[in-house]
């Protein structure tokens, strides 16, 4: 018998809007993320996948609608919601002029983590995304692939309820990128994630719903199995190629 | 607090682990050596004094500051750090104050490693010490200012050589606003309440107190305001980046 979910709603986002311009990057989208679900967001680049997640991570103010996370509006308390995310954003961005076990001690250390506590996050997160033989290594000099683990390894320092990963396999080779998608359904388990891929094969490796999105909106969620199969046709049925012209 | 502390360690770090400190500090200490005992007559002036030292610095920072603040903001945007830093459980106002303050330390520690002119002026003569102490507070305010007006133009810009030019010309701005040859200028049209309402926005002005040794609460007040100010302009910039 499996265990009973405790479903608790950790990301809810109502109706969101964001205005680049004359570009309109999130045009009203509504979902919610529970614990112990794996959400897979899907979408052609440039459909607001990313600019979604930096809604819900308080680094884009919404133009209009609302987040939030664990309960705290990320505009109107936005520390709050913020002390219960670990982000990955898109490119993996790092401090590169410090070592990998430099900078997981400042993402600790800001995180409110300090001595005993401090090292054995630092510990649990190197154990968990592989680091162990580069930690004392500048980040400058890491390839691609430490690098994305490093700052995953930064997103994950605090043991945090939801995490946000833009991308999280990008850039990363056929075995890292098993180790990175088993580490996110464990982490699923017990945690909410979202994250962004426009590799299919990921949703069922990784999802326990997808959502799909083109030019900002919502346009099919679902478990893998219900969206329907193959996959792919699906997706290409759904959004637009950016090469069509709108 | 404590955030603002773990920031300004880390920006710290992020100075001395690259050669950029070294360079900086070395060529800080050569250059004002060099307009201390060469340009500035230290020796020829026969005075116990440091305003040799002090004179230069207005002058100095124009180009050292915006060289060593440049890097704060405009780096963290080309990287795209500045996601990381803006997503993490602090506010803008933290990570503002402890860039700028790990900053100040650095320029603090270049100006203290200025000691051996100090111990100079000492053995060859009988200078009021209090007066150096007033040009270093003065000179470390004056730092300050220049810093708070580079954090600003860092946040502009993801091109650090971008921030450094504005920064110069707003500092230089600064200068020139009470500098002698352009307010003697100004007089051949302008009343002398505008010059001096002009002057009063000079750092020169501001800083001539503390070279005579006079500690002004109302200098103290512009050099904070003017960082006050330019930290909070940062703030902006930065929400609307």
């Amino acid at each position: 018998m499996r265990p009973r979910k405790t479903n608790t709603l950790m990301i809810k986002i109502e109706n969101l809007v964001k205005t680049f311009g004359a570009k309109r990057a999130v045009d009203g989208i509504s979902f919610n993320v529970e614990r112990g679900e794996v959400v897979g967001f899907l979408g052609p680049n440039g459909s607001g996948k990313s600019t979604t997640m930096r809604m819900i991570t308080g680094y884009y103010a919404p133009d209009s609608g609302k987040v939030s996370v664990g309960g705290n509006d990320v505009v109107e308390s936005p520390l709050a919601a913020k002390r219960l995310i670990g982000y990955l954003p898109e490119n993996a961005a790092a401090y590169s002029d410090m070592t990998v076990v430099g900078f997981l001690g400042f993402a600790a250390e800001i995180r409110g983590l300090t001595g005993g506590a401090k090292q054995k996050a630092i510990g649990r997160a190197v154990e968990r995304c592989f680091l162990s033989s580069v930690l004392h290594q500048s980040i400058d000099t890491l390839s691609k692939g430490y690098r994305h683990r490093t700052c995953l390894a930064q997103a994950l320092i605090h043991d945090p309820e939801v995490l946000v990963l833009d991308e999280p396999t990008d850039g990363l080779d056929p075995n890292q990128k098993h180790e990175v998608r088993n580490l996110i359904r464990e982490l699923g388990k017990t945690k909410a994630v979202v994250f962004s891929t426009h590799i299919l094969e990921e949703v069922d490796a990784a999802c326990t719903r997808a959502i799909i999105i083109d030019r900002g909106r919502i346009v099919a969620q679902g478990t893998p199995d219900e969206l329907g199969r193959p996959l792919e046709d699906v997706f290409r049925r759904l959004t637009i190629a950016d090469t069509v012209k709108a | 607090m404590k955030h603002i502390w773990v920031i300004a360690k880390r920006e710290l770090g992020a100075y001395f682990t690259s050669p950029v400190a070294y360079i900086f500090l070395v060529i800080f200490l050569l250059l004002t050596g060099f307009f201390t005992f060469t340009a500035g007559q230290f020796f020829e002036r026969g005075e116990a004094s440091l305003s040799a030292f002090f004179g230069w610095h207005p002058w100095l920072y124009l180009v050292l500051v915006p060289a060593a603040g440049m890097r704060l903001w405009a780096e963290e945007r080309r990287s795209g750090t500045i996601e990381l830093l803006m997503t993490l459980p602090i506010t803008p106002w933290q990570a503002i104050a402890g860039k700028f303050l790990a900053s100040w330390i650095f320029l603090g520690v270049a100006l203290a490693l200025t000691f051996p002119v100090v111990i100079t002026v000492n053995v060859l003569g009988s200078p009021d010490n209090g007066m150096i102490f007033a040009g270093y507070l003065g000179s470390f305010f004056l730092a300050g200012a220049y810093l708070a007006i580079t954090c600003m133009t860092s946040a502009m810009t993801r091109n650090q050589v971008v921030a450094f030019i504005l920064s110069v010309v707003a500092c230089l701005f600064l200068i020139l606003a009470g500098f002698n040859p352009v307010t003697d200028l100004m007089a051949r049209w302008a009343s002398p309440a505008f010059i001096d309402t002009v002057a009063a926005f000079s750092v020169v002005t501001h800083f001539d107190g503390f070279q005579k040794g006079v500690i002004d609460t109302r200098d103290l007040l512009f050099f904070l305001s003017l960082i006050g100010f330019s930290l909070f302009a940062t703030g902006v910039i930065l929400r609307n980046r």
